[in-house]
């Protein structure tokens, strides 16, 4: 830990500077003193009423400085797409503030990241790193249904790196099929259990595209543990997330898709969800589109439109309802897949059961959702979220493939605002919280590097800290009505909203809507509070009528 | 009468208009007043009335093997797509609706044949509802700065104005005229606004008949007149809301605008708002867009971008908070004009009164406001709905301009209205309707020559009579966000687009539930719970059942859209040949006709309320014309 330490030491050019004006959105204008420590940039002033800023360096996701004379402007860019300005007079001061958050928000071991060195300040009632265990999840599953079974067969990560050690396969196949059926699958990620409908026992399964390649290799293994998943007599449906042309190309890289005549029992259908590096340019131009000052709505649209964002939430938002649709409407059994099976794969399935499963909109069955599809099924989140919109670098691997699935739920959240247990701030918080957190529920790739990294042991889970009654008022929809009910949404156009409160968050005041919020709150509470006294004094009356057989009417 | 050619036709299927292959079969009639569609499907009683006077167009396409299709586009944005099997029916139906929506005469609109089982005293009653003196007297009129004129009884100096004007109070009956022979139509600045806090005031007129260089002694000590009547300030604004190339070209015709150098103390500005005709291309290309039966997003937006009709919001918008906050904080008088000072100006006044008072953002506001700056100060509406056969070039949707820039407000100010979405869609629907008296005609003096108020229904208490349904639950007078002055931001990225509106029949783009009718349904509770509150003995008996729990509001409802793009068209488990199951050409073009039968596969979902644009709901709208049942 000490070395740790002292390499922090290293980065620190200039660990404090008095007399720097912090310029914020929606905050008075701050003087104070700017200090850095390891892990964050913190400026506090001596006034009184005015709040600190402390910001995590993993949160910045690039900074700017320029000079007028000796008086430096910084401009921090973060990874929440929020924009501080630091002035900081003094040019030698300035550079090495500038060079030190640039250092020490771009550190590339893991081992150093903030979540190894935070203590938590609160009482942990329950450790969100056992809340959702799979053995559990499989007991669930177990009582609607026998004909699947746990597998220990990826217990050291070995067939599959990217798979936890516990998946759910059919019953009749066995650990030796699934270890051939592993060799045909890009990154070994062999078809899984994913979602099993309980109101008609039809399953969705993920995997990685079959390696057929150009000259039609086939595994009779995995046609076996496909085709264990039907119903004697029916077909199901394979929904790959790639254009039937990229899905086409990918066989000279190897890769492939299911061919009919291998097939016979399954029909394949091509979605075209893009790929994690045009995301990655669809964000940028999003976030550059919101903080255009040009004040021209031909501007505005034609950016927007230009961007494709929303042309991407309605691709992903398509393709999981046909995969809902597949499964409810059509009582078919569904194989999900694209290219490497860890992002628009899991955009697809998690969204589907969000439409069909009443349990995933509620707080606990959202995180065990996030925890099932995304960081057990291997979304690789420290790759994508290592960037935001604000990257100089040239992307590599980042994507805002979470964020456009969590973009993706909110849109059903607008349009079935009564139907989740949990509000819009609690998808903006797992937004943040995947770039830049405390926590340690994010950290690496898949459950292997989870691992290995003794996450559990290490660090605090961001369960611990959601779980509480505090945090939970906070993130609860006062509106919840429990709706057992699938819910289709619509995918039209006029349908579908920019999500104001991620993209527009700092660039327009939000108080006359937090305002609305509050007196929703305040109606609806108070007709609670009416509701008690009412049956406390129901039931004082009911007394009173027993005790006093005078009162009771002839 | 005489014009209905065919009154019933069978077999008529009525399309959705997003997937054509959901379709319902009935019966069509032609009654004087309505199109009604009857499904004939087999313990289903649904119906469709379409008010003749709602009709848009009527559009007769070529014939199908299925049959003939007749298009029918309404002024509320509902569209109709039947087919009828027989030529020769569609083609009666077609001239019959043709003649039928297009009345040649006043006496032939709805408002006159409207007849609701109201006694005549009540109806009376009805036009008393509204007050615009009591307005001006809200305001502190008449006071040491301004005086109700005489001058244009019986309508002599302008024919389009009202016959109660406000003007300063040192502007004389010579000058006032003298002025208004300098402008177009007679249309004399006069007062649309007094800020009684400030003084400030908002007056409206027509552009003056300046040329090139022509003066008007009367003109200019009119605009004196005004400024006087704001002690505090030794300045005004004269607020022209054209763009300036239209202005300017104004001048060869012998119109134009002020020139500073005549007028003291004035500053001049453009606001540059487009016409009447730019706005009734744009809307049209904006409603193309709303019509395309399965749009990408970029076809969505880009179709947006190309009508401009977001950018015209926005000038709007723009022109009102300039004027709004001239007066709220600059303390400063304006003058707003455009050509006539009917379209433009009605719209701009009123975004200004929406943003500084808070009364024209309670429910009776709204209306007086309406009332005022629109039906008394003469917007044509007559002319820009169409309620009669005219010239096409007239028509435009300038009133819907001003209830979008409301809608736009309230979006952005979730508590500053009294008023909910509602409201604003069931004035829409009833500007255009012709079933109540108040829209008639293009100004007062006609409507007097009509005998409206004698002959018809006052629009306004019946939506006061239906107030709940138009009250929003997140206002209170007493919150802070429903005081004083709304500083509504303008970023492009602040205005939606308006599907409540445009898309108003496109139940399934909607949200499926709604906060505010669980809202107000939790508020009906919650009255009732005081209630019993307070008279302890109701306590033992039980919930009253009147309204339903707030819980049962939320219509669950839905069925899958369209998401296919024409995968599944059958049930997997039906055999098919492996080759016919994966052709390229199929497995990635989106194509409407081939849609599944699975949205037909209802299996057990509570409501199919979503399976058509035209589901029973839209004879439950609050503001379709129920009440014409008993009047039919």
């Amino acid at each position: 830990m000490s070395a740790e330490i002292m390499e922090f030491a290293e980065l620190i050019k200039t660990p404090r500077v008095d007399g720097v004006v912090l310029h914020r959105p929606f905050m008075p204008t701050v003087e104070g003193t700017l200090c850095l420590t390891g892990h964050h940039l913190i400026l506090s002033s001596r006034q009184d009423n005015t709040e600190e800023l402390w910001l995590l360096h993993s949160n910045i996701d690039s900074i700017e400085k320029r000079f007028v004379g000796s008086l430096g402007h910084i401009t921090v860019k973060c990874k929440d797409l929020r924009m501080i300005q630091l002035e900081i007079t003094g040019m030698e001061e300035c550079l090495n503030i500038a060079s030190s958050i640039e250092a020490l928000s771009t550190l590339d071991s893991v081992s150093l990241m903030y979540p190894f060195f935070y203590r938590p300040m609160f009482e942990v009632i329950e450790d969100g790193w056992n809340s959702f265990l799979p053995q559990n999840a499989f007991k669930d599953l177990e009582s609607m249904t026998d004909e699947w079974r746990l597998s220990e067969v990826n217990k050291d990560f070995s067939l599959c790196p990217s798979y936890p050690p516990l998946v759910a396969v059919p019953k009749d196949v066995d650990d030796e099929t699934l270890k051939k059926v592993a060799t045909f699958r890009h990154g070994g990620r062999f078809p899984v259990l994913s979602y099993y409908h309980k109101k008609n026992g039809m399953v969705m399964m993920r995997a990685g595209q079959p390696l057929t390649g150009t000259n039609g290799r086939r595994c009779k293994e995995d046609e076996k543990l496909i085709n264990a998943t039907l119903r004697p007599g029916k077909r199901g449906y394979i929904i790959d997330t790639r254009a039937i042309n990229v899905a086409q190309q990918a066989k000279a890289r190897g890769g492939g898709f299911e061919l009919e005549a291998n097939y016979p029992q399954w029909r394949r259908i091509h979605k075209a969800i893009e790929r994690y590096n045009v995301l990655q340019e669809s964000l940028i131009k999003l976030v550059e589109a919101c903080n255009d000052q040009s004040h021209s709505m031909d501007r505005w649209l034609s950016k927007l439109e230009a961007s494709n964002w929303q042309t991407n939430v309605k691709e992903i938002l398509t393709t999981a309802c046909l995969a809902a649709q597949c499964i409810d409407r059509e009582g078919a059994s569904v194989l999900v897949h694209g290219t490497e099976g860890t992002d628009s794969t899991l955009q697809v399935t998690s969204l589907a059961q969000i439409i069909l499963d009443p349990g995933c909109r509620t707080i606990k069955g959202f995180q065990s959702l996030v925890e099932r599809e995304w960081l057990q099924a291997g979304h690789p989140f420290q790759q994508r979220c290592a960037q935001s919109a604000f990257s100089n670098s040239k992307p590599r691997y980042e994507a805002p493939v979470f964020l456009l699935f969590l973009d993706c739920v909110w849109q059903i959240l607008r349009q079935f605002p009564c139907s989740f247990e949990f509000n819009e701030s609690f998808l903006v918080l797992l937004f943040e919280h995947a770039y830049a957190s405390q926590f340690g529920t994010f950290l690496g790739n898949s459950a292997a590097e989870r691992a290995r990294l003794c996450l559990p042991e290490k660090t605090v889970s961001l369960w611990s800290w959601v779980n509480r009654p505090q945090e939970l008022e906070r993130l609860t929809n006062p509106l919840y009505e429990p709706n057992s009910l699938v819910i289709w949404p619509s995918v039209a156009p006029q349908s579908l909203l920019l999500w104001e409160g991620v993209f527009l968050r700092w660039n327009r005041s939000s108080k006359c809507l937090d305002e609305a919020y509050e007196e929703m709150v305040h109606i609806i509470e108070y007709n609670k509070e009416l509701q008690t006294k009412v049956n406390s004094l129901r039931r004082q009356l009911a007394q009173l009528e027993t005790e006093d057989p005078l009162l009771h009417t002839p | 009468m005489e014009h209905i050619r065919l009154p019933k036709v069978e077999n008529v299927k009525l399309l959705d208009r997003i997937s054509h292959r959901r379709r319902r079969v009935g019966t069509l009639y032609l009654t004087a007043t309505h199109t009604i569609f009857v499904e004939s499907e087999a313990g289903v009683r649904n119906e469709t009335w379409v008010l003749h006077s709602l009709v848009c167009s009527v559009d007769k396409l070529a014939a199908t093997p299925s049959g003939c299709p007749l298009l029918i586009h309404c002024k509320n944005f509902q569209v109709l797509h039947f087919i009828i099997s027989k030529e020769q029916e569609c083609h009666d139906i077609h001239l019959s609706l043709q003649r039928l929506s297009q009345p040649e005469s006043y006496d032939e609109l709805y408002c006159f044949a409207y007849k609701p089982n109201v006694d005549e005293k009540e109806r009376r009653q009805e036009w008393d509802f509204l007050d615009l003196k009591a307005d001006y007297s809200r305001m502190g009129l008449p006071n040491s700065l301004w005086k109700l004129s005489p001058v244009n009884q019986h309508y002599k100096v302008s024919d389009t104005y009202p016959a109660d004007l406000f003007v300063p109070e040192s502007a004389t009956p010579p000058v006032i005229v003298g002025s208004s022979k300098f402008r177009s139509r007679g249309r004399f600045p006069a007062l649309s606004y007094y800020c009684k806090d400030n003084h400030a005031a908002i007056c409206r007129s027509s552009q003056p008949l300046s040329g090139f260089s022509a003066r008007c002694l009367e003109d200019e000590q009119m605009l004196e007149a005004i400024l006087r009547s704001n002690p505090r300030s030794d300045f005004m604004y004269v607020v022209d809301t054209r763009p300036k190339l239209n202005a300017i070209a104004n001048r060869a015709a012998g119109k134009g605008y002020e020139n500073e150098d005549n007028y003291s103390n004035i500053k001049f500005q453009f606001v540059g708002i487009e016409n009447i005709h730019v706005m009734r291309n744009s809307q049209q290309k904006m409603l193309e867009v709303c019509e395309l039966r399965s749009p990408s997003m970029s076809d969505f937006l880009e179709g947006l971008e190309s009508s401009g009709w977001m950018k015209h919001i926005k000038a709007v918008l723009d022109a009102g908070i300039f004027i709004a906050k001239a007066v709220a904080e600059e303390g400063t008088s304006v003058l707003v004009h455009c050509s006539d000072g009917w379209d433009r100006t009605s719209q701009v006044c009123s975004v200004a009164c929406v943003l500084l008072d808070p009364y024209y953002r309670t429910l009776r506001g709204f209306m007086v406001l309406i009332e005022k700056d629109w039906v008394s100060f003469g917007h044509r509406f007559s002319h820009r709905c169409k309620h009669l056969v005219g010239d096409p070039k007239e028509v435009s949707p300038i009133i819907d301009q001003l209830l979008e820039c409301v809608w736009q407000l309230m979006e952005q100010f979730p508590c500053a209205f009294e008023f909910n979405e509602r409201f604003l869609i069931a004035i829409h629907n009833h500007v255009y309707s012709c079933q109540f008296g108040n829209f008639i005609g293009n100004n007062q003096r006609e409507r007097i020559e009509l005998r409206v108020h004698e002959r018809t229904h006052s629009l306004w208490s019946y939506l006061w009579a239906n107030r709940t349904d138009y009250t929003n639950p997140l206002y209170r007078p007493n919150h802070s966000q429903t005081q004083g002055l709304l500083r509504a931001s303008t970023s492009p990225y602040s205005f939606k687009f308006w599907k409540g509106l445009y898309n108003r029949f496109d139940h399934g783009m909607h949200p499926r539930q709604s906060v505010e009718d669980y809202l107000r349904a939790i508020q009906e509770e919650t009255q009732q719970l005081e209630e019993q509150l307070t008279s302890h003995t109701q306590v033992g008996q039980g919930y009253p059942s009147k309204f339903p729990r707030p819980s049962q509001i939320l219509h669950l409802a839905n069925t899958p859209q369209d998401y296919t793009g024409g995968f599944i068209t059958g049930s997997p488990c039906q055999p098919k040949g492996p080759d016919s199951i994966l052709l390229p050409k199929s497995t990635n073009q989106i194509s409407d006709a081939s849609f599944s039968n699975g949205s037909d596969q209802e299996s057990g979902i509570a409501d199919l309320s979503c399976r058509s644009p035209l589901s029973e709901d839209s004879t439950r709208d609050p503001d379709s014309d129920e009440a014409a049942y008993s009047a039919a």
